[in-house]
């Protein structure tokens, strides 16, 4: 693997170019290795949760138990979510923070670059000891990615003190990323980019930056708290000894619910990115998109109990968190509106990347739309925990946060590698995906509202012919992301040179460097006017 | 199968019509009037979502469409509006408002538990529900009756399929009945999508709901919440009747428990111990320590060859009668008619090897119930 990457980098003399060898990306500082890694990490994760998700989708082929025992299928449907959030997700938006955001905003690398070597080594450590689990005595995590006590706690597979330790490491290395980007962002741009001027993608990266650095301890202090009332004999989540089992959910959703922004964001400034350049047109509504941004992740603290409309809140709990769950949809709105004004009237073209951003756009405001459904709490009762949810945050995680990472790849892979990717290939990876993904999460609506529960091994037979149609669909969705690994090989091996611009839209620092960007970049900071 | 690449082929051609005959792809509309609100609510914001969709889609399709630089458009450089944006945030908020007045409205409703007819204590254990009629004297367990072959794909699957119980819970039409939802072990949720009811059943605290059923018929819901291994596996299954039929099942309840004790009293052979205590232990134990006693450890353990089933009867009553608390093993002693507990117990110590040989008297089982 690393072999492969080394010719991303290869082919260019300079001063001090990267160390030879394994050394070269175990002591790295350079932004644009770790970058490199992050996104190599997360592509693996990416396969080992989607083989997860074919273990679940192949047992939900048809009613009745066929592959797997019940017990296996929740351990199964618990990494498939969590190495998808933390694996896949959070680390890909990591690497491309670290490629991209000193090239836009002409910093020679992060701010922090050893730390920004020790936050991508933790990961592989955590990763592994996470999934070591499936191996132990006991089984793996079994209780869902939201890990709700008791069954995480009193009722756990002793494994959960592992899945605790890993949780803990990750969120360590999320930290330290956020505060490397905030650093970089605040003290590195280049003189006179003001941070009115700074790219769409700096801004929702810097806003995501500061939802990890307060959402991250708060999961840590969840886990620890678990960790507690399993080894040390508090009560935290226990009614038995004084606990309420509830203070779990609000404290983990404390967390959660800004980080299903914190998987967002940065899609969303990549989608700002990529639209403008193949409309030929500027952001529509740049300063409205900032506030927007600021708006959601300032709402994003108090809206999380309205992941939990049936654990028995009071009436005013359920008004309140109904009302400003209701109110995100507006910067959410504006957003989409102002996306679609930038196409208005542009000159279009539709390469890899636009394709990726438009089904991005669409896509989302589905997911978006049926988020405004769920928010009413009375409706949310029966939509609560069926498939109706797991449709509508499948449609604004993998439309949305995949989406806009496959995007940003094909826009910048060109500047990584210096090669260009097959067009026609990377449209076709496209194609595949975006009937694969719509065949296997539109049909779900279905389900869910008929009365399918979510996270159960086997079904009443009414839900039989539309699972069928999921399970085809999710393996179709899945083997496309072979074309998407057969695209990048291809570019890097026997990819045309791509010049140094190959969007002729194109605006930002980024595109003023060479093709591949050098080792270093930005050795003396550019102006800005 | 052969009908399912038909149906498939109708779905990819797109014949909504069709295909929305043959499957269920809405809610159902219920049979309370909450259900009929909840289900008003939920339609009136899936149309303004789809009004919404088509506007915005069909601006991007009309662009994408129209201002293609392979047709020659030029871009137009304007990009930013301050009027604009003002607009497109007042008018979502105004739709906002249309929507709040019906959910806030229909929240309270479902909110409104005050002057119940009857009451119903529901409890979720891992994995079944159990019924307390408060003031009744009626209180039973509702366990999941498909057999494993169905589930297994050894035999064909019943309608009902995953969806059966052997007690299903009784109500009455036309009353106002109110749940008070509480756990045994870890968080349940009871879901019965014909009453739009779906609570959360947490261990140590008590949540309460009501409902109104305007029409018999038989219900059917499972939990909702991820509660461990069989969750999937943990049904609900309500039989709305009228009041007059309700009235005779609480009597026939009645005299059903009067027959169960002179049962116990009956002198039970090894034989019919056995036989009998193979029932129960499918019902209620097979989950966990599988059917042939030998567990899932280290979660669940063997049986078979354990050294409670081996020794000393006393402490295998105790495990059986009083549970361990933490653990997936509830207290069966009051789940269990006294036959039930004697003849699952000399199973357990006399099936799949164990051969202790004792039994254990229905009788005796009744005295220590009475002296505890
Ligand atoms: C929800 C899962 C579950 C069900 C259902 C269940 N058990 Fe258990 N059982 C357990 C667990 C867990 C333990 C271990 C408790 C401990 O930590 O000592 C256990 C322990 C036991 C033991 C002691 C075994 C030993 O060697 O330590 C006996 C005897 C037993 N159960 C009998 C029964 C009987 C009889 C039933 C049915 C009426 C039953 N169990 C149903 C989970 C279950
Ligand atoms: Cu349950």
């Amino acid at each position: 693997m690393t072999t492969q990457v080394a010719d991303v980098e290869d082919g260019h003399e300079n001063e001090h170019g990267p160390a030879t060898g394994i050394t070269r990306w175990l002591f790295t500082t350079n932004h644009k290795d770790i970058g490199t890694m992050y996104l190599i990490f997360s592509l693996v994760m990416l396969f080992i949760g989607g083989s997860m998700a074919f273990v679940i989708r192949a047992e939900l082929f048809q009613p009745g138990l066929q592959l797997v025992e019940p017990g296996f299928f929740n351990q199964m449907v618990t990494m498939h979510g969590l190495i998808m959030v933390f694996g896949a997700v959070m680390p890909a938006f990591v690497g491309l923070a670290n490629w991209m955001i000193p090239l836009m905003i002409g910093a020679p690398d992060m701010a922090l670059p050893r730390l920004n070597n020790l936050s991508f080594w933790i990961l592989p450590f955590a990763f592994s000891m996470m999934m070591g689990t499936l191996f132990m005595d006991g089984g793996g995590p079994n209780f869902g990615w939201t890990f709700y006590a008791p069954l995480s706690t009193t009722y756990a597979p002793p494994s959960v003190t592992f899945f605790i330790f890993a949780i803990h490491m990750m969120g360590a290395s999320s930290i330290m990323g956020a505060i490397n980007v905030v650093v970089t962002i605040v003290n590195m741009r280049a003189p006179g980019m003001t941070y009115m001027k700074m790219p769409m993608f700096c801004w929702t990266w810097l806003i995501t930056a500061f939802l990890l650095i307060a959402v991250m301890p708060v999961l840590a202090g969840v886990v620890t708290m678990m960790l507690m009332d399993i080894h040390f004999g508090t009560s935290f989540f226990d009614a038995g000894g004084g606990g309420d089992p509830v203070l779990f959910q609000h404290v983990f959703w404390f967390f959660g619910h800004p980080e299903v922004y914190i998987m967002i964001l940065p899609s969303f400034g990549v989608v700002s990115e990529v639209i403008p350049t193949f409309a030929r047109k500027k952001l529509f509504g740049y300063h409205s998109m900032v506030y927007a941004i600021i708006a959601i992740a300032v709402l994003s603290f108090v809206v999380w109990a309205h992941h939990m409309f049936t654990v028995g809140m009071p009436l005013a709990g359920e008004l309140f968190f109904m009302y400003t769950t209701m109110l995100i949809a507006v910067p959410t709105g504006v957003k989409i509106f102002n996306w679609v004004s930038t196409m208005f009237r542009g000159s279009l073209t539709f390469e890899t990347p636009m394709l990726y951003s438009i089904a991005f756009v669409i896509l989302f405001t589905i997911g978006g739309l049926s988020g405004i459904m769920l928010a009413l709490a009375p409706v949310d009762f029966v939509y609560h925990d069926t498939y109706f949810v797991v449709a509508h945050f499948h449609y604004v995680l993998v439309p949305g946060a995949i989406f806009g990472i496959f995007a940003a790849v094909y826009y910048w892979l060109p500047k990584w590698s210096g090669k260009m990717y097959d067009e026609s290939l990377g449209k076709f990876h496209f194609w595949v995906s975006f009937i694969g993904l719509n065949l296997t999460f539109f049909p779900m609506h279905f389900v869910g509202l008929a009365g399918m529960p979510r996270r159960i091994p086997d079904y009443p037979l009414q839900f039989a012919d539309f699972n069928m149609i999921v399970s085809i669909g999710a393996f179709m969705f899945g083997t496309s992301q072979l074309i998407f690994v057969y695209v990048l090989i291809k570019t890097l091996r026997s990819g045309e040179k791509a010049p140094q611009r190959p969007w002729e839209g194109a605006e930002g620092l980024e595109w003023t460097v060479p093709s591949p960007a050098p080792y270093h970049t930005f050795a003396t900071p550019p102006k800005v006017d | 199968m052969l009908q399912n690449v038909r149906v498939l082929s109708i779905f990819l051609a797109l014949f909504p019509t069709i295909a929305w005959s043959e499957w269920e792809v809405n809610m159902t509309r219920g049979v309370t009037d909450t259900s009929a609100a909840i289900y008003d609510l939920h339609m009136l914001v899936f149309y303004i979502c789809v009004v919404i969709s088509v506007i915005v889609f069909g601006v991007m399709f009309w662009s994408m469409y129209h201002h293609r630089k392979s047709k020659g458009a030029k871009a137009h450089l304007f990009y930013e509006s301050t009027k604009i944006e003002i607009l497109w945030t007042i008018l979502p908020i105004i739709v906002l408002i249309i929507i709040l007045f019906p959910a806030t409205k229909t929240l309270l409703e479902t909110y409104d538990t005050a002057d119940s007819d009857i009451d119903i204590q529901v409890t979720g254990y891992q994995w079944k529900w159990r019924y307390k009629y408060i003031g009744q004297d009626v209180d039973f367990f509702s366990v999941l009756t498909t057999p494993s072959d169905e589930i297994y794909n050894k035999a064909e699957k019943n309608p009902n399929y995953l969806l059966e119980v052997d007690n299903p819970l009784v109500l009455p039409i036309n009353k106002k009945i109110r749940f008070l939802f509480t756990s045994n072990d870890v968080i349940h949720a009871w879901w019965v999508p014909a009453l739009a009811l779906k609570k959360d059943a947490i261990p140590g605290f008590i949540n309460e709901s009501s409902t109104t059923i305007n029409e018999p018929g038989i219900y059917r819901g499972q939990c909702a919440e991820l509660c461990g291994k069989d969750h999937g596996f943990m049904p609900i299954v309500i039989k709305a009747v009228t009041e007059v039929e309700y009235a005779a099942w609480i009597d026939e309840q009645k005299t059903l428990k009067e027959k169960a004790a002179s049962a116990s009293q009956k002198d039970w052979s090894m034989d019919e111990l056995m036989a009998k205590g193979e029932q129960v232990y499918n019902k209620n134990c097979s989950a966990c320590h599988q059917p042939t006693g030998v567990g899932l450890p280290p979660v669940f353990p063997a049986l078979a060859g354990s050294a409670i089933a081996l020794g000393p009867i006393e402490d295998h009553i105790d495990i059986v009668f009083n549970g361990k608390s933490g653990t997936g093993m509830s207290a069966y002693g009051e789940q269990l008619s006294a036959v039930d507990m004697a003849a699952v117990i000399t199973y357990e110590r006399n099936a799949w090897g164990n051969d202790v040989g004792d039994k254990l008297l229905p009788a005796d089982v009744e005295k220590m119930k009475g002296g505890k």
